[in-house]
């Protein structure tokens, strides 16, 4: 928090600061993880929450199955075609201000699953924050994530939440295999489908 | 253990063991019977499995699909693989759901990742793959990492959500 000068004539107990920090103090040691575990990362991220570990010491226990009463989502274990509608769903669900931290190598980069169905990264299709590596990553790397989150909203946050509106763009990289984007202009065109045309690559 | 003989007189069956599994491979347009008989007269109740196999570019194949039951007999714990020869470019085999109604998911898997038709399939739907896919991902000329589907989200960026 930023500790402004006293004004002379206040008592001891009075604390001046700004709006900003004061909001982001409060959410930032009050984070409420939306698990989107998938796999095997979710195993961590439940031992990450439990007695051990113990991630209410950061004051980011209450793990809630409700995105609208979440700000930070966890996507935790590999993403299919399938599940991606899903995800995109709870994202846009989950109130402002919110935050998402991409957990594993699937989670990030689609990790070994390179294949047809698996998504190479939700950083392509939803905004990520914070990016842990590890498959699966120890709880003490998710620990030490969740303290970097907290660390960036208490230095970006802002009451009004009008860091976020600058990031205009998707934080995932636009596939740039060569072979990939050829199969993808060869594909055929499926007649009255709306989705799943070959994507303009 | 069953006597195969007089079904390979009746059926036409090719039979060959490995490792004490016993196959037979039959024709496409006798496998119903086949089956039928196996499971009404000799009690094969129990089907273990519906799969199938793409022997495209496969060395000394002649046929594009082999579709794979894997039958048990639980009284006398006998079991028997059948398999049969299907080509493009229509695979079509009747379904088995009337015998074993266990055959339902399995026969949706085999029409989803192959994209074999059972004629006679009551609810004949993609089981794992989207509804709205239009390929079928388990064939050989299917390409790994797919045609790019993948790929063909709505990006959702930070600043409109």
């Amino acid at each position: 928090m930023v500790d402004l000068p006293k004004q002379p004539g206040l008592p001891d107990n009075v604390f001046m600061t700004r709006l900003d920090a004061a909001a982001s103090w409060a959410r930032s040691n009050s984070l409420w993880p939306m698990p989107f575990a998938t796999a095997c990362c979710g195993i961590e991220l439940m031992a990450t929450a439990s007695s051990r570990f113990d991630l209410a010491r950061f004051g980011a226990e209450v793990m809630r199955f409700s995105p609208r009463q979440c700000d930070l989502m966890i996507v935790a274990g590999r993403v299919v075609m399938k599940m991606l509608p899903v995800l995109q769903r709870i994202w846009l669900q989950m109130p402002e201000p919110k935050w998402c931290i991409s957990m594993g190598a699937c989670a990030c980069s689609g990790g070994v699953f390179d294949t047809y169905a698996v998504v190479q990264g939700v950083d392509r299709f939803i905004p990520v924050d914070l990016y842990v590596p590890g498959c699966p990553p120890r709880p003490e790397q998710l620990i030490a994530a969740l303290i970097e989150m907290q660390d960036k909203i208490m230095k970006t946050g802002t009451f009004q939440g009008s860091e976020f509106s600058g990031r205009t763009e998707a934080t995932g990289p636009i596939p740039l295999e060569l072979e990939e984007i050829r199969r993808s202009r060869e594909a055929k065109l499926v007649d009255g489908l709306d989705i799943f045309q070959p994507p303009k690559l | 253990m069953l006597d195969l003989q007089p079904l390979i007189e009746k059926f036409g069956l090719t039979q060959s063991e490995f490792r004490g599994n016993r196959r037979v491979v039959v024709a496409a347009d006798r496998v119903y019977s086949l089956l039928e008989t196996l499971k009404n007269s000799h009690g094969f109740n129990m089907l273990i499995d519906v799969t199938c196999v793409d022997y495209l570019e496969y060395e000394g194949a002649t046929d594009r699909f082999g579709v794979v039951y894997c039958l048990l007999n639980m009284s006398t714990g006998d079991r028997l693989i059948v398999k049969t020869l299907i080509n493009d470019p229509t695979p079509t085999l009747p379904t088995v759901t009337t015998l074993w109604m266990g055959a339902d998911w399995m026969e949706r898997e085999v029409y989803d990742m192959f994209g074999i038709t059972f004629t006679g399939h009551h609810d004949l739907r993609r089981i794992l793959m989207p509804d709205e896919f239009s390929a079928f991902p388990l064939r050989k000329d299917y390409p790994l990492k797919g045609r790019g589907e993948r790929h063909n989200f709505p990006v959702i960026t930070r600043s409109e959500s």
